[in-house]
């Protein structure tokens, strides 16, 4: 397989996560080369290049940067951009690669980005478990600065942006984007009712841009580049490389940047290895914990993009967190794993999810533990469907759609647990 | 969940504390960053914590003066999240992640061999308090899994072993000598 490298081209370097190295490669060219255009003609090349949000919603970039209202009809508010760094969707792990081993690339992204929505403070808000990764991005802000491509008048342009990190706490839900500014903010990281969207009336109540770490860090690439080139690569409405991470019963797990598009059994072949042990394939679970979980008839159709997996599994390829269960995975374990995680996470400010998370995930232990009937997987269901965009936000639908998909897909395995616990009460 | 949602010994507090002229100084510098002092709550949160090891009701009254925020804005923040300690923990803490990629690459094994090895149940810390054990969500390192997250290093790729070798290092007043691999990747494939 041909692959470009974009976002994974550093990180063999050593010391690939210093600015003398980043440099070396023509890095901060992009930055001086935005700073020569207008910010219109930057988020027009990000937009034309189909770039889409590489966090896990998949929403047009350039698009978004739109929405941030006219300089006058902003009443005199400032703009803010916000690095969503808070990687904590079960099976991502691909922003703390991309933070680790090429920071400045990241930090370029963001300045770009600050140029083109009119911003001059930018914050990376990192989750809790990464004050190692705050360390070096605090290490990569000092030298950009040091070398005046952070602070006043940025290489001469007359432009001054500012970039901070900021470090959260141990809560997924700040993960989400609403979640995340009222932390930013100072406060319990509960989502905001959409609208008013944060690019309208987000942090401190300011048009504020809020877009993850892997999505920033294509940015420069764009501006050097153009927006043919991306979209050269991948698919029509996939365009571009896109990190993966793999993990579960794979040979070689990891991050891998491929272009979209590319056949997921290919994927698993040649770029994982293969199933460990020669096992055959009992599920895939493509973007995160969140999205529906895909047969192994559906992984051989699918391909490695945004439409496809939709159009074969009905599942999402989200943040690109990559599952794969062999044959011997036991799938009821599996979801009640997923929804120990969903019961703990609920930030509490819905009821549906609040009660619902807990609910559904005392009702798969009951499963697991073999004391469940026939009639707890219709409430489970029953449960999910309340839940399911009946929330704030959309963690809800985050915790619905594996009950939901692997219910659809699996039952047999939940039945067949609910049955044969019948069968030994009977027998008793 | 087992531990830090119970947060009785809040009162045993710290007593009567304060920042030095040098905290204040850093204070400053931080609530500079925001266009609000109150987004200032978390970052003097994690200062609090790293000074006192825990966060009192002593602490989190300190961080709530300092910030002119009512004492109840900051207890209502420090819940909420995970990794602000209500309660004392051992010297080194050890939190294992549970969530689905580790837990199928074999995190209940390793969960099994600390409580083995240290005598505690997760959410408990050995006698001497050296160690506390947590059970987490994902950490992020799903690719490396079973791994933990001892205070703030990443250990990856766990086995019986290697997280032998860890614990008997820090037993004996280790400096972390088995470096953790946070900077371990594998791309491209090979």
């Amino acid at each position: 397989m041909d692959v470009p490298r974009i976002l994974s081209a550093n990180w063999e370097l050593p010391g690939s996560h210093t600015l003398e190295v980043y440099r070396a490669q023509g890095g901060y060219t992009a930055l001086k080369r935005a700073l020569e255009m207008t910010p219109a003609e930057v988020t027009q090349i990000v937009a034309d290049s189909g770039l889409r949000g590489r966090g896990g919603a998949g929403f047009p970039t350039g698009r978004k940067w739109t929405f941030v209202p006219a300089k006058e009809k902003r009443g005199g508010k400032p703009v803010y951009l916000i690095c969503n760094a808070d990687e904590s969707e079960p099976g991502t792990y691909k922003d703390r690669y991309c933070m680790w081993h090429d920071p400045h690339m990241m930090l370029e992204g963001m300045l770009i980005a600050c140029y083109a929505i009119d911003s001059r403070a930018g914050y990376c808000y990192l989750r809790g478990e990464f004050g190692f990764v705050q360390d070096r991005l605090d290490e990569a802000i000092a030298e950009a600065r040091a070398a005046g491509l952070i602070g006043e008048d940025i290489l001469g342009s007359g432009f001054d942006c500012e970039l901070y990190t900021h470090l959260g706490a141990g809560a997924y839900i700040c993960g989400e984007e609403t979640g995340l500014i009222s932390s930013l903010e100072g406060g319990r990281g509960q989502p905001k009712l959409k609208p008013p969207f944060p690019a309208v009336e987000g942090a401190w109540g300011c048009p504020t841009v809020v877009n993850n770490v892997e999505t920033l860090s294509v940015v420069p690439w764009l501006i050097n580049h153009g927006a043919e080139a991306y979209r050269a690569i991948g698919t029509e409405k996939s365009t571009g490389t896109k990190l993966f991470c793999a993990s579960g019963h794979i040979n070689r797990p990891g991050v891998y940047e491929i272009p979209m598009g590319v056949p997921m059994t290919t994927f698993i072949e040649e770029q994982l290895g293969g199933v460990r042990g020669g096992k055959a394939i009992k599920a895939v679970i493509p973007g995160g914990s969140s999205v529906p979980v895909m047969t192994a008839d559906e992984v051989a159709r699918a391909n490695m993009d945004y439409e496809s997996i939709n159009e074969v599994a009905g599942s999402y390829l989200g943040s690109g967190g990559f599952i794969l269960m062999d044959e011997d995975t036991d799938m009821v374990r599996a979801l009640t794993n997923l929804l120990r995680f969903y019961a703990h996470e609920s930030c509490g400010q819905c009821t549906p999810c609040r009660e619902g998370c807990g609910w559904m995930y005392q009702i798969l232990q009951r499963v697991d533990g073999g004391t469940a009937t026939e009639a707890d997987l219709d409430t489970l269901l029953d449960l999910a469907d309340n839940i399911h965009s009946k929330t704030i936000c959309f963690f809800g639908a985050s915790a619905a759609m594996p009950v939901q998909s692997f219910l659809a897909k699996f039952g047999d395995e939940f039945r067949a647990k609910v049955a044969s616990q019948r069968a030994q009460g009977a027998a008793k | 969940m087992s531990g830090f949602l119970h947060h009785s010994k809040l009162q045993e507090g710290h007593g009567d504390i304060a920042w030095t002229v040098t905290e204040q100084a850093e204070i400053a510098r931080i609530v500079a960053r925001y266009p609000e002092e109150r987004a200032a709550t978390l970052p003097l949160l994690w200062m609090g914590q790293q000074k006192w090891g825990w966060l009192s009701y002593d602490v989190l009254r300190l961080v709530a003066r300092t910030l002119h925020l009512p004492p109840s804005h900051v207890l209502s923040v420090a819940t909420f999240y995970t990794m602000f300690k209500k309660e004392p923990t051992g010297t080194y803490l050890i939190q294992v992640c549970h969530t689905l990629s580790c837990e199928l690459m074999g995190s209940e094994r390793i969960i099994d061999r600390i409580q083995d090895k240290l005598g505690i149940q997760p959410g408990e810390t050995t006698a001497d308090g050296k160690f506390t054990l947590m059970r987490v969500e994902c950490l992020a390192s799903c690719g490396s899994g079973p791994m933990a997250q001892i205070n703030e290093h990443f250990y990856e790729l766990l086995t019986d072993e290697r997280i032998d070798a860890i614990l008997d290092d820090l037993a004996n007043g280790g400096s972390v000598t088995l470096q953790p691999e946070a900077d371990r990747w594998t791309y491209p494939a090979s």
